[in-house]
């Protein structure tokens, strides 16, 4: 099987989006084009999986990945395994859509018997150990996400530690959202590290607006950028007003 | 640490309700739940022919499949394997038709190496270590880390006596990302490298065992997590014997398991044959322990008997 490109975005928010388009129909046309769209919710201490992260859920369906909620303190291990699992999950679909050509169309790997199936995961493990990784990771900044933005921070450098120890190569983009004067600011262009995350973090944006929709859209647009079209069109830098301690 | 809800009926399987195997149709009787993790629950069941087994059942097939992949590249290891031994690789339709692969494995019947060494002493530690270093110098020599190395996955069995590893989740080929781990055994989440699999990551988690024996609670991470550590570790007095030991496992400094377990090995010949007093916890259900400490001595007398006459 030929080496692939995985291309996946991480949602990282407390849920309630209340501007701009509908987040669930976003990241349905994401995963048309073959980006897949994780979402983990993070809790407040002693909140129950309730409500407001209905929204949460629904968006990882629509985007064809892998949603979790999760309490503040398990973020580090949440987000690794989340990105891991997606990549497995994404590889999974990959394989079914080929057994599938070869077998008829009802088998999947469920359906194969124990030995075959081993085999097959073995190659899905393989894949998600070499493929090279694109993630953006988009981070809800809005003022119910105060207290939870160092954890954040963490667990994104910490995720750099396990996808930097695979086989494969890594890039990472991470936007936040709201940004200052519009829905959505990038924090870090592409980079194969993400050590610089330290410095440039964004603190909260005040205002009562949690774009989540337009977030999307921003992320989907810089994947269009990547790749042939971006090494012609210079990037520019990020912006500085938001940015920094 | 995927903190899906697991109430399917796979992970509450009442007492005495029968598991067949889809493609095998082999019956299993569940006696009780051994324990529960990320990737699923294990039961312990009754085969058909009377033997008490292990059984593992998950709703992650990627996960479960990897396991049961792993555990049959550990049967061809030279000797008798490393982790419990496989027996069968089968699927369980529940009633409400959905499919549950699952294995069944030998039975590691003992109890959690923090009790143990409550009971009896850290004076076992040097002992224990020394024998799963022995087992995991052979997964390593396979070409593969534990990972998931904790004291959650760590059993000491009673007859013989001997300290063993029971969960393969995490077993990686050396040179890929570890694929599972637990934070406070994780040298990357204390800074002390990254999670590449390589003998030494398994080292450095071995090194946490000992350290959260001593402190069960855990601790949390500060702003200088390698110093932290150090210092724990320093602080503990029970572990004041091991320390050169484990600082030198959390610093990367030993290449390999035998090296580290020379040096275990060293340690608990050289206090014996000392002639040291062995000093034995307040429990006294331990004819076994002072039956394996007087073989010891005896042995350690002779050899230094022998030394002094030549
Ligand atoms: N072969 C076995 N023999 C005895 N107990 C076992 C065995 N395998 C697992 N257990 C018990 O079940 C618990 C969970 O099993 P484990 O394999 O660690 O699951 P997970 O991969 O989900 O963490 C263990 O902590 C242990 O108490
Ligand atoms: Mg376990």
């Amino acid at each position: 099987m030929k080496q692939g490109k995985l291309k996946q975005i991480l949602l990282i928010t407390d849920g309630c989006s209340n501007q701009g388009e509908d987040p669930i129909l976003v990241a349905n046309y994401i995963q048309e084009q073959g980006i897949t769209v994780n979402v983990i919710g993070v809790l407040d201490q002693g909140q129950t999986q309730s409500d407001s992260l209905s929204e949460v859920e629904a968006i990882a369906t629509a985007g064809g990945g892998v949603c979790q909620l999760v309490y503040p303190q398990a973020l580090s291990q949440t987000v690794q395994a989340v990105t891991r699992q997606a990549m497995t999950q994404t590889l999974q679909g990959v394989v079914n859509q080929e057994l599938q050509q070869i077998l008829g169309k009802d088998q999947t790997i469920e359906e194969l018997p124990p030995e075959q199936r081993g085999e097959v995961i073995e190659v899905v493990e393989e894949l998600t150990e070499t493929s090279d990784l694109h993630l953006l990771v988009l981070v809800d900044t809005s003022a119910s996400m105060q207290k939870k933005l160092i954890t954040v921070k963490e667990a994104l450098i910490d995720l750099s530690i396990s996808m930097n120890s695979r086989v494969g190569d890594n890039q990472f983009a991470i936007y936040n959202f709201p940004g200052k004067k519009k829905p959505t600011s990038k924090v870090l262009d592409w980079s194969s590290k993400l050590n610089k995350l330290e410095a440039v973090f964004p603190k909260l944006t005040s205002g009562g607006m949690t774009p989540t929709g337009p977030a999307l859209k921003e992320a989907l647009y810089s994947f269009s950028q990547t790749g042939l079209l971006r090494s012609l069109r210079r990037n520019v830098e990020p912006e500085e007003a938001d940015f920094g301690f | 640490m995927l903190s899906q809800k697991k109430l399917t009926s796979a992970f509450n399987l009442p007492i005495g309700s029968q598991i067949i195997g889809k493609w095998d149709r082999q019956r299993y009787t569940i006696t009780r739940l051994l324990g529960k993790g990320a990737v699923g629950a294990v039961y312990l069941v009754k085969r058909d022919d009377g033997h008490l087994i292990a059984l593992k059942i998950s709703d992650q097939i990627a996960s479960i499949s990897s396991e049961i992949n792993v555990l049959k590249k550990l049967t061809k290891v030279q000797g008798t394997s490393p982790g419990p031994s496989l027996f069968d690789v089968d699927d369980w339709i529940s009633p409400t038709g959905e499919n549950y692969p699952f294995y069944t494995m030998e039975y590691v019947k003992g109890e959690r190496l923090d009790q143990f060494i409550q009971r009896r002493g850290m004076d076992w530690i040097s002992l224990l270590f020394a024998q799963l270093l022995s087992e995991l110098a052979k997964l390593h020599q396979a070409g593969f880390v534990l990972g998931d190395l904790k004291l959650e996955n760590l059993i000491v069995t009673s007859d013989p006596i001997r300290l063993r590893f029971i969960d393969v989740g995490g077993v990686t080929l050396f040179g890929r990302s570890v694929k599972e781990y637990t934070e406070f055994y994780d040298r990357g989440y204390w800074q002390c490298g990254d999670r590449k699999a390589e003998p030494k990551y398994d080292l450095f988690s071995l090194a946490m065992v000992a350290i959260h024996c001593t402190y069960p609670k855990q601790f949390n991470k500060t702003d200088q997590p390698k110093q932290q550590l150090l210092a724990k570790l320093r602080q503990a007095k029970s572990l004041n014997r091991y320390q050169l030991f484990l600082e030198r496992a959390l610093l990367g400094r030993y290449k390999g398991c035998l090296e580290m377990k020379r040096d275990l090995e060293k340690h608990y010949l050289s206090r014996m044959s000392k002639n040291q007093k062995v000093i034995l916890p307040s429990n006294h259900d331990q004819q076994t322990s002072w039956l394996e400490i007087s073989i010891f001595s005896i042995i350690s007398l002779i050899t230094w008997l022998l030394a002094y006459l030549n």
